[in-house]
C-alpha cells in the first residue's frame, strides 16, 4: 500500500518537472525582445531597421540586431584601414560601400543623387541622421552582431569595423537561439 | 481628461520635441521620464503627426498614464502621468 503511494508520488514529482521545464521553455520564447536579421546594405533598409530598433528601445524592449552579407557595408568605418587583404578582398572593399554614410537607395538611387536628395530631406523634416541613429543606439544599449562568416565572405576585417558599445562576432546559431526568444522577429 | 482640465494640469517636466521626427519624439520621452517622479505629469511637445498615436501606445507598454493631447497651431501638447 504505502510502497504504491509512493511510487504514485514519484510518477506525479516527474510530471511537474517535465511541466516546469516546458513551462520555462514557453517563458523564455515571449521574451520582451527584438531580434532582426539585417542583410540588405541600402540606405533606406538600415534606416526602417535602425528607426524600428530606436523605437522598440524607447519602449524598453531588448534590441539585437544580427548584420550580415551587404549590411555590413553600414558598419565600416571609413577612417579605418584593413591591411594584407587578398586580391578578391581589396576588390569587394573598393567596389562596396565605406560606411553608413555612403550607402546607396534600393530606388531612385540614380548614381548617388538620391540618397543626396533623401538626406537633404530627412535634415530638412529634423529626422535623426544615421550617424545619431548609431549613437542613440549604443546609448540604448542596442546589441549588434556581426556574422564573422560573411564578414570574411565579403573579405571585410574587424580592423575596418566601427566603434560600437555593444558590437560582438558571432555566428547564425547565436541569432537563431536568440530570435527563439524573441517576441519580435523581423528580417531586413 | 478633457481639453479644460488638460489646459489648467499642473505640469512637472514638459519635453519640447518638435525638432526631431519619429522616433526622435519617444526617445526624448524616454530620457525625460526617468528624471520626473511617480505621480508627475509630463508633456511632450512634438510637430510630428505619428507621435500622437506612437506616445499612448508608449504609455501603455511601459505603464504610464495616457491623459490626452492638444492640438495647437502646428504641434501636439501630448500629457502622461507617470505611474
Amino acid at each position: 500500500m504505502q510502497e504504491e503511494i509512493s511510487n504514485q508520488l514519484k510518477q506525479i514529482q516527474e510530471q511537474v518537472e517535465t511541466l516546469k521545464e516546458k513551462v520555462r521553455f514557453l517563458e523564455d520564447s515571449k521574451k520582451d525582445q527584438l531580434s532582426i536579421a539585417i542583410v540588405s546594405g541600402d540606405m533606406d533598409k538600415i534606416l526602417a531597421a535602425m528607426v524600428i530598433s530606436l523605437a522598440a528601445a524607447a519602449m524598453d524592449t531588448k534590441v539585437r540586431l544580427f548584420f550580415s552579407f551587404w549590411s555590413l557595408s553600414a558598419l565600416r568605418d571609413n577612417k579605418k584601414k584593413a591591411i594584407n587583404k587578398d586580391l578578391i578582398s581589396r576588390m569587394f572593399g573598393l567596389i562596396l560601400p565605406k560606411g553608413r554614410n555612403k550607402l546607396k537607395l534600393s530606388n531612385m538611387n540614380m548614381g548617388g543623387m538620391g540618397p543626396m536628395m533623401i538626406k537633404h530631406l530627412m535634415k530638412k523634416q529634423c529626422v535623426l541622421s544615421l550617424d545619431q541613429m548609431f549613437k542613440e543606439a549604443g546609448d540604448l544599449g542596442i546589441e549588434i552582431t556581426i556574422c564573422e562568416m560573411s564578414m570574411n565572405l565579403m573579405g571585410f576585417k574587424k580592423e575596418e569595423m566601427i566603434d560600437y558599445p555593444q558590437l560582438r562576432y558571432a555566428g547564425a546559431a547565436t541569432f537563431v537561439s536568440e530570435a527563439g526568444e524573441s517576441s519580435i522577429q523581423l528580417f531586413i | 481628461m478633457t481639453h479644460e482640465e488638460l489646459k489648467t494640469v499642473q505640469v512637472t517636466k514638459s519635453v519640447d520635441a518638435r525638432g526631431t521626427a519619429c522616433p526622435g519624439p519617444l526617445l526624448e520621452a524616454k530620457k525625460a521620464i526617468g528624471t520626473i517622479k511617480s505621480g508627475d505629469i509630463m508633456e511632450v511637445l512634438s510637430a510630428d503627426e505619428g507621435t500622437k498615436v506612437d506616445i499612448p501606445k508608449w504609455c501603455t507598454k511601459q505603464g504610464n498614464e495616457y491623459l490626452g493631447t492638444i492640438e495647437e497651431s502646428g504641434f501636439f501638447k501630448i500629457y502622461l502621468k507617470k505611474k
